[in-house]
């Protein structure tokens, strides 16, 4: 029995998010009834509640919490929004459909409960996953998909119709998207001892055509920019369900360093989340050290770059050495590389000689 | 007659015209400078003569306390020039009529009957109708044809032209009728050459706001294309008709001075001065002739030019005559004001008050202010300001008027008001002498005094205005959280029970009445 293979948190999740949705519009509901206001209490999601937790390594809500209410005539439109917005979910993940952010500002005003604009609809959403406890994508509301995966992995969908069938990841050679359907999917099998996640398409390509996954054994993921959350829990299962070391390769400039730090440690917009992180993951490159030791070709970092290295430098989630000398090297050199940068020396050298390197230093 | 006061005034001037013209009479001087009655021009004209009669018709019911009906009809005789017509004139009343044997002369004779006491009078331009009927006459050669009755059994018709160079009536027809139905009024018919179609629109406001001012009278207006503009009395209750007074000795001129001493039966100064001049007792008048050096057993009539000149400035140097009182003055009254204002502009909220008495340069005053708010009055940037003075609507000139000052210099955004909203401001002053800047008469003065008085009177009725316009915000609140409420816990109550599986959805209604109730509390 192949499926067994791996611890799966793939149906739990899902009996977890309708159980909380549940229970929430349960708890409204008698209150009602009993003749009561209703109220939800949530924690606070403003920046004096938001605090780094080095235990779990990432972004956690602190003990401070907002009560909405439906007594109070400022909370009541959001509250009603909020009940709306969790029999919505309840109503896509029972029926097992997804939606987007976009979608959801949309198909409130078929129920006469019309969002000001997307802002106050993605608000809302946050809200209900702060008061579940639980990200988006576990009641079924996706971001756009760009991000990708590429590699020897057997899934097994879940999604409706496609049920009990399998894919290997190798199987299109411009990887397959990380969308709903393939977060939602059961591991089967891989051959795998690696992941690689790549901040660009252009890179990310070029692995798959210089055949990477074969050479060191490894499941490539583009992250295309900041990764979106549900690649982020992805990159998460594959580490702890397959326990894959997970390596990181992003530009030479403060951005991409950060890019690889929201896969590790999680970003202050989702401190009421958990598991979106891989706190084990390493971020092997382009380091302002290999700029250096490379002679790659280089862009001077301007204002905005300088600006947010100081910022990153204060930023708890960088106290580490490595992170505290890559920020004080980019201060010193004042110069950002691209990951193409290597392309000067050949096609091939990232892949060569770069890569196998920086593999073995950051294991 | 504070007109009498006035048309001498004029009369000081035309003694001094006599000398360098030679024979010209009263009639003759005003058909040389009409433009000071308000005659200046076609349209000006026909206006000044429809408000001078409905004027005196006014007057004339209210000196018989009774309800004034008053019917004037305007209608088209034929062109005169390209820009202006001939009209009829038609003012119908039922005051007091006009004793016969002083008909000709009413009509008929210009600065005819004056009285030598003071008290609050309409007239504007103080000549009365008579300056309308001699303006028709001039513009048209046309009799003008007087009908009057006291109610008793004979009703006189007279047909009469002035004399111009004379100033004296020519009757050219006279008739006396069985009065069966006890009529009783004056009617007023003549012709006059005007332009109406410029006038209308002043017009149409001076009844709109005579109708204000008098919201005891039946007004009814048909002009030339036989358009009816009624306006309906909506009480029976009339103001406290003025007390005639005598002249307060700090308003006093020279030619009042010789005017009073022409006419006194008094031999000496103390009994002249006790008995021609308002709140002057014994004591002060001897008070007065001490201060002044003049001799009590001195005879008024004895007095030389430059003595009654100096008279006149001690007069006003003395510091210890009483002030006037107001018993010569007949405000409209707060009740009055309010009915008035809700009928013409039918608001959603007025406030009136009324001032105490007060006096500017010895002649007493009161200042009645209205503001009214929201209803039918427009919305247009600005406040609709409607200013009045003895009861008559002031329509020319607004911009110099002290009024629009005072308005234009308060912080009214102290008192939540802002401009664009839809607001009328109406200021009434009434006194035996309204300080008029020009001759024209259209615009009130800005004396201290005045100024004062409205303004107090303004910062008085805005604060009842911000009251209203709090508690209605208040109000609005509250109605706009209820419809919140009742809007979406039931949709909570829906999704709930969607999201809870639950067949039936919460009772609610109990809900919805606390917050009622609560929210009734709070108004």
């Amino acid at each position: 029995m192949e499926k067994k293979k791996f611890k799966s948190t793939v149906i739990e999740r899902r009996k977890e998010a309708l159980e909380n949705l549940e229970s929430l519009g349960i708890k409204i509901y008698d209150q009602l009834d009993k003749g009561f206001f209703p109220s939800v209490e949530m924690p606070s999601r403003s920046l004096e509640n938001i605090h780094y937790d080095p235990l779990l390594r990432q972004f956690i809500l602190g003990d401070r919490k907002v009560r909405r209410s439906a007594r109070n005539i400022r909370h009541l439109k959001p509250f009603t929004q909020l009940v709306w917005a969790a029999a919505f979910s309840h109503e896509l993940t029972s029926q097992r459909k997804t939606s987007t952010l976009r979608d959801v500002y949309y198909s409130a005003q078929a129920y006469e409960m019309t969002f000001t604009d997307q802002q106050e609809s993605n608000n809302i959403i946050t809200d209900l996953e702060t008061v579940l406890g639980l990200s988006r994508e576990d009641f079924n509301i996706f971001p756009e998909e760009r991000s990708a995966v590429f590699g020897d992995l057997t899934i097994e969908y879940t999604v409706p119709g496609y049920e009990g069938r399998t894919l290997n990841l190798t199987s299109h050679p411009d990887g397959v998207l990380i969308g709903p359907a393939l977060t939602s999917s059961e591991f089967v099998k891989t051959t795998a001892d690696k992941v690689i996640a790549i901040e660009k398409g252009g890179l990310f390509t070029r692995f798959i055509e210089e055949n990477v996954h074969k050479k060191f054994n490894a499941i490539l993921v583009l992250t295309a920019g900041q990764s979106p959350r549900a690649t982020r829990h992805f990159i998460r299962r594959l580490n702890s369900e397959l326990n894959l070391p997970v390596y990181i390769f992003t530009d030479g400039d403060p951005w991409g360093m950060h890019i690889a730090m929201v896969i590790i440690s999680g970003s202050a917009n989702a401190a009421h989340l958990r598991e979106l992180n891989t706190p084990d993951a390493k971020w092997s490159g382009v380091w302002a050290t290999d700029i250096v030791n490379y002679k790659l070709p280089t862009d001077p970092l301007d204002d905005v770059d300088i600006k947010r290295l100081y910022e990153l430098q204060r930023d708890p989630r960088y106290k580490d050495p490595l992170w505290q000398r890559e920020i004080k090297t980019f201060m010193k050199i004042k110069k950002k590389a691209e990951q193409e940068a290597f392309s000067r020396y050949g096609l091939t050298y990232i892949v060569d000689e770069y890569l196998p390197a920086k593999l073995e230093e950051t294991k | 007659m504070s007109r009498a006061y006035r048309k001498k005034d004029v009369g000081g001037r035309l003694k001094v015209a006599q000398v360098t013209f030679e024979e010209i009479s009263a009639s003759d001087f005003f058909y040389r400078n009409r433009d000071i009655a308000g005659f200046t021009n076609p349209s000006r004209a026909i206006f000044a003569a429809i408000r001078e009669l409905v004027e005196n018709s006014l007057d004339a019911a209210e000196s018989l306390k009774i309800p004034p009906d008053i019917y004037v009809r305007l209608s088209f005789e034929g062109e005169a020039s390209k820009e202006t017509q001939i009209y009829k004139l038609r003012v119908e009343d039922n005051g007091i009529g006009v004793p016969p044997r002083h008909i000709p002369s009413a009509f008929g004779q210009v600065l005819f009957g004056s009285k030598y006491k003071l008290k609050q009078q309409r007239g504007t331009f103080g000549l009365g109708g008579k300056m309308a009927i001699l303006y028709g006459q001039i513009t048209t050669h046309q009799p003008a044809s007087i009908i009057s009755s006291n109610g008793m059994s004979r009703i006189y018709m007279y047909k009469l032209m002035i004399d111009i160079q004379k100033n004296r009536p020519l009757i050219l027809d006279r008739k006396v009728l069985l009065n069966k139905e006890q009529w009783r009024g004056t009617i007023v018919e003549f012709c006059l050459e005007g332009d109406y179609l410029r006038a209308m629109p002043k017009i149409l406001d001076y009844f709109k706001q005579t109708a204000m001012v008098n919201p005891y009278a039946n007004l009814t207006f048909v002009d030339p294309k036989g358009r009816l503009y009624k306006f309906t009395r909506v009480t029976e209750h009339m103001p406290e008709p003025p007390k005639e007074t005598l002249p307060h000795p700090y308003g006093v001129d020279v030619e009042l001075l010789q005017r009073l001493i022409h006419i006194t039966p008094y031999k000496n100064m103390l009994e002249f001065l006790i008995n021609h001049f308002h709140r002057v007792g014994e004591k002060t008048a001897q008070k007065f002739l001490d201060f002044s050096n003049i001799s009590p057993s001195r005879n008024p009539k004895k007095l030389s030019h430059e003595e009654i000149v100096r008279l006149m400035h001690m007069l006003k140097k003395f510091k210890e005559f009483l002030p006037p009182d107001a018993s010569c003055l007949s405000p409209l009254g707060e009740e009055l004001l309010k009915v008035g204002v809700v009928k013409e502009l039918k608001p959603e909220f007025v406030a009136v008050h009324q001032r105490r008495p007060a006096t500017y340069a010895g002649h007493p005053f009161i200042i009645e202010v209205g503001i009214a708010y929201g209803g039918e009055i427009p919305k247009k940037g600005a406040f609709l300001i409607y200013r009045f003075a003895n009861r008559i609507p002031l329509l020319y000139d607004e911009a110099s008027d002290v009024s629009v000052r005072v308005i234009n210099d308060m912080n009214w955004r102290r008192y939540k008001v802002a401009s664009d909203m839809p607001i009328a401001i109406l200021v009434h002053i009434c006194s035996t002498k309204v300080p008029y800047k020009t001759v024209g008469k259209e615009f009130i003065a800005d004396r201290p005094e005045v100024r004062r008085e409205i303004g107090n009177g303004l910062r008085e009725t805005a604060r009842q205005l911000q009251h209203f316009l709090t508690r209605r915000e208040h109000v609005d609140r509250e109605r706009k959280r209820l419809g919140v409420f009742s809007k979406y816990l039931p949709k909570i109550a829906q999704f709930s029970t969607s999201l809870a599986g639950k067949k039936k959805p919460p009772d609610i209604e109990k809900l919805l009445r606390s917050v009622k109730k609560f929210g009734e509390e709070e108004v």
